[in-house]
């Protein structure tokens, strides 16, 4: 046991739910979980969500967010057994063994402090380094994650930096006390894939130069591939398959590790645009209220009948401002919404309720989408009422074939929202969205807050949905994989411009500007030493410029 | 011009604005007011023509807005005017009774805004346990009571059966600290506990609501002891609510005072509004609003800087 930094057995983890109409109770969420690590080893950690991941990691330094308790096993750190110890003893342990890097930097610094105070805060407070010591040390770690101006960033509050910077500054918060183990809870699961680049490689550097040993959590198998050693695969509590990262990506025995693996290669064959499109925008410029810049510049799309638009780019890049010029919410300083052959109020309070109609919106938070207060059937019959002026049977009708369209059975009507899993909360988002009819249907980033298999359904559903209704989906994305997976036609927007339009094999064939080549490549794929690939192609490029 | 610094301009700018407002909706309460100053002065048996008179003298004919507009250059100027009832110059005789409330309403508050603080901060080390529950049932059994309530049974208890404090708080200028100290113990006492519920709620909610985020679960994570990860990490970010609170608490420690004031004979602004409000002196009813008016302004401007000072992303921007 001694040779082993961390040694988990027979883990158990439970939780206190408080299920809707029901008594709260206690359910286990962990079922029994076991594995070793040892001194400069990288454990991947994936699956699902509520497969479990994030609450092993955090037992690991004997911590259970929330309601999470731990209720059995044994959890071995540097050949002592954690989860009997007092808190006054973990608290030892917390923050200068073991540390954690969490998936929001951004909510995880102090607004109120600044970055350098926070980073060498655990140091100094275990009494492990002096102030002056930590300082240095972190100024040191801030300029191996190759962050700019690592002697003054630490002066800086968070707010003061970018969300890319503030996950490396996380980073640094937790390698600072020379900790043995480095709980990594997905770490760049909210960047932008340009963004992600680099920071997984300052991480995989980090670890590497320092030889901690981490604990690497994330849903995305393409990421963990480049950082760990070995992969664990997790679902619902379980362990499920556990190799070396070689295994399970080139050759995994389970049947569920092999859906993980092939989850991205779904494609569909793009199909060239109608004479007619039902909806244009041409040359709109736009900037929100009380600002003095534009934040789009000169955007012109089409939409098509049966066809799907995506517009991908990174976050700030102006797609969802996009999206809002079409509905009318934030109306155009400039340009035309042609919608049908005829020109569009900019403005919502301009339109009639037969357009309104024709524009309906799914969005990335099913959860915030709906009221919580209202079933299902009255979340889908709103607009049945509202459009269509639809009551009593007729309307009971229409909602039971809708929920049928959506593949949920007609007991669902009843149900409220906390009832429902993430993927069935998108689908009665859909439904709501089919429910008027419409012509177009706008989809903000809605498969990104589900996880990939869940996602995978709801891209075959919107896509067997618009086949049969005809109608033209408006998909923004980060993702190039959901891009492959539905689009007709690209647009590749970037800081408030359309950088690169045109059918789908136009866009994703070279030759690339230089934008659209940055985003292709970033993209993380499945392979052993994608990460250097890229990181080298990049470095020689620059060399060349 | 920094956006802080605009913000705070902005603030001060709206606050004179708020007391020129008051200053109207004061002297037009005053005035429709029943009852004629006249009349009271010079009694029942007035003749007309007396009355008459000191009308004119008291420039009580002249249109109201004429009248305002005096009031108003005298106030710029600090003439609060004379009083009618023993044409004495207000500002002067104000001036004492002022001095004498805020120096009852300071160390209300030296006691009490700490206490509060603490007290929520105890609060939420032992949310939902004794501790918790015992500060949140005495601080909100004490603000229930009345405080004229509180006042009597503090003067019987503590002044009559112990002695410990004068029941009467006479001050003037001939005593040193540590007697007047004595003398306005027992209306401190009770001012104190009027607002430590208040203020410790606020604290206590703030500061849960902000031990909710991922902040403070990094500080768990890093093996701080929760009072520190309170004192270092949620407080700093629930100033501007509990300052808000605070403020609005030190606002009532002036304004609010009158019947405690009244309850213990303190020569303070209250009694000296409650004794002319009866005797229907207009211009020193005024001159007592205005002030208190000013006195609420003034605190919650100062809350609003302080929140606007207390929010990193207007002091440091990008």
């Amino acid at each position: 046991m001694s040779d082993k930094l961390l040694t988990v057995r027979d883990l158990k983890i439970g939780a206190r739910v408080y299920p809707p109409g029901e008594k709260p109770h206690d359910i286990e969420i962990v079922h029994g979980v076991s594995f070793e690590l040892e001194k400069g080893k990288v454990l991947g950690l994936i699956g699902e969500s509520g497969a479990g991941k994030s609450t092993i990691g955090l037992a690991t330094m004997a911590y259970g967010r929330g309601g999470v308790e731990i209720t059995g096993g044994e959890v071995w750190v540097n050949g002592r057994e954690i989860l009997g110890t007092r808190l006054r003893d973990l608290r030892k342990l917390r923050g200068t063994e073991v540390t954690y890097v969490s998936q929001s930097a951004a909510a995880s610094f102090n607004p109120a402090k600044k970055i350098m105070e926070q980073v060498i805060e655990a140091s100094v407070h275990a009494g492990k380094f002096s102030k002056k010591v930590a300082e240095a040390r972190a100024v040191e770690l801030f300029a191996k994650l190759g962050l700019p101006d690592p002697e003054t960033i630490g002066n800086r509050y968070p707010h003061q930096v970018s969300g890319g910077q503030l996950q490396r500054c996380m980073t640094a918060l937790a390698l600072c006390p020379e900790p043995d183990l480095v709980v990594f809870d997905e770490p760049t699961t909210a960047l932008d894939v340009t963004t992600q680049i680099d920071v997984l490689m300052a991480i995989k550097d980090a670890i590497r130069d320092t030889g901690v040993a981490a604990l690497y959590i994330t849903h995305d198998l393409a990421v963990v591939a480049q950082v760990s050693d070995e992969i664990m695969v997790l679902r619902m509590g379980d362990m499920i398959e556990h190799g070396t990262t070689d295994q399970i990506i080139n050759a995994p025995v389970e049947e569920y590790t092999r859906d993980l693996v092939s989850v991205r290669s779904r494609v569909h064959d793009g199909k060239p645009p109608t004479e007619n499109p039902v909806m244009t925008i041409e040359h709109i410029t736009a900037r929100y209220k009380g600002t003095n810049f534009d934040v789009l510049h000169d955007v012109s799309m089409e939409l098509h009948a049966g066809q799907t638009l995506a517009v991908v780019g990174e976050s700030g890049s102006g797609k969802s401002t996009t999206a809002r010029v079409m509905t009318g919410l934030l109306p155009a300083r400039d340009g035309q919404i042609c919608f049908d052959g005829r020109t569009l109020s900019p403005d919502l309070a301009g339109r009639a309720r037969d357009d309104l109609r024709e524009i309906q919106m799914i969005y990335q938070m099913a959860d915030v989408a709906m009221n919580p207060r209202q079933t299902v059937g009255t979340i889908i019959g709103r607009p049945l009422e509202f459009y269509f002026g639809m009551r009593g049977a007729e309307k009971r009708k229409r909602i039971e074939e809708l929920l049928n369209d959506i593949e949920l059975g007609p007991e669902f009507k009843d149900r409220y929202p906390a009832e429902l899993s993430g993927g069935q909360k998108q689908r009665v988002c859909i439904a709501r969205a089919l429910a008027a009819n419409p012509k177009i249907i706008i989809c903000d980033e809605v498969t990104s807050a589900l996880d990939p298999l869940v996602a995978e359904d709801i891209l075959k559903l919107l896509h067997e949905l618009q086949e049969r209704e005809n109608v033209a989906y408006l998909f923004i994305t980060h993702d190039i994989a959901t891009v492959r997976a539905i689009a007709d036609t690209i647009a590749v927007m970037y800081q408030g411009r359309v950088v690169r339009y045109g059918t789908k094999a136009e866009v994703l064939s070279p030759p690339f500007d230089d934008y659209t080549d940055l985003l292709l490549a970033s993209v993380p794929e499945m392979r052993l030493g994608w990460l250097e690939e890229v990181v080298e192609h990049r470095s020689m490029e620059s060399a060349g410029n | 011009m920094p956006l802080f610094l605009k913000l705070l301009v902005q603030r001060i700018a709206l606050g004179l604005l708020l007391l020129l407002l008051v200053s109207m909706l004061i002297f037009w309460g005053t005035n429709i007011l029943p009852g004629d100053v006249a009349q009271s002065i010079l009694g029942q048996s007035a003749t007309p023509e007396a009355l008459a008179n000191i009308r004119a003298e008291l420039g009580l004919n002249e249109p109201a807005l004429s009248r305002y507009f005096d009031w108003l250059g005298g106030l710029v100027q600090g003439d609060l005017g004379t009083a009618l009832t023993s044409g004495k110059d207000i500002a002067s005789s104000l001036g004492s009774r002022l001095k004498n409330t805020l120096f009852l309403a300071f160390w209300a508050a030296v006691i009490a805004v700490p206490l509060a603080i603490f007290l929520g901060l105890l609060a939420v080390r032992y949310r939902e346990r004794w501790p918790d529950k015992l500060i949140s049932a005495v601080t909100l059994a004490s603000i229930s009571v009345p405080e004229f309530l509180i006042g009597y049974i503090l003067m019987y208890f503590v002044g009559v059966k112990l002695g410990w404090a004068p029941t009467v708080s006479m001050i003037h200028d001939g005593l040193s600290l540590g007697q007047k100290l004595n003398a306005i113990a027992l209306p401190v006492a009770v001012l104190t506990m009027v607002v430590l519920a208040h203020m410790m709620r606020m604290t206590r909610a703030a500061i849960l609501n902000v031990m909710q985020s991922a902040y403070i679960e990094t500080a768990e994570l890093k093996g701080l002891t929760m009072f520190t990860i309170i004192w270092r990490h949620a407080l700093p970010n629930s100033i501007a609510p509990i300052v808000n609170v605070v403020m609005i608490n030190l606002a009532y420690l002036v304004v609010g005072v009158v019947v405690v004031e009244v309850v213990f004979t303190y020569p303070g602004m209250g009694q000296y509004l409650v004794d002319h409000v009866s005797k229907r002196d207009v211009p020193v009813v005024q001159a007592c609003g205005l002030i208190f008016a000013a006195v609420y302004i003034v605190l919650n401007m100062v809350a609003d800087i302080v929140s606007i000072l207390a929010n990193p992303r207007l002091r440091h921007p990008k």
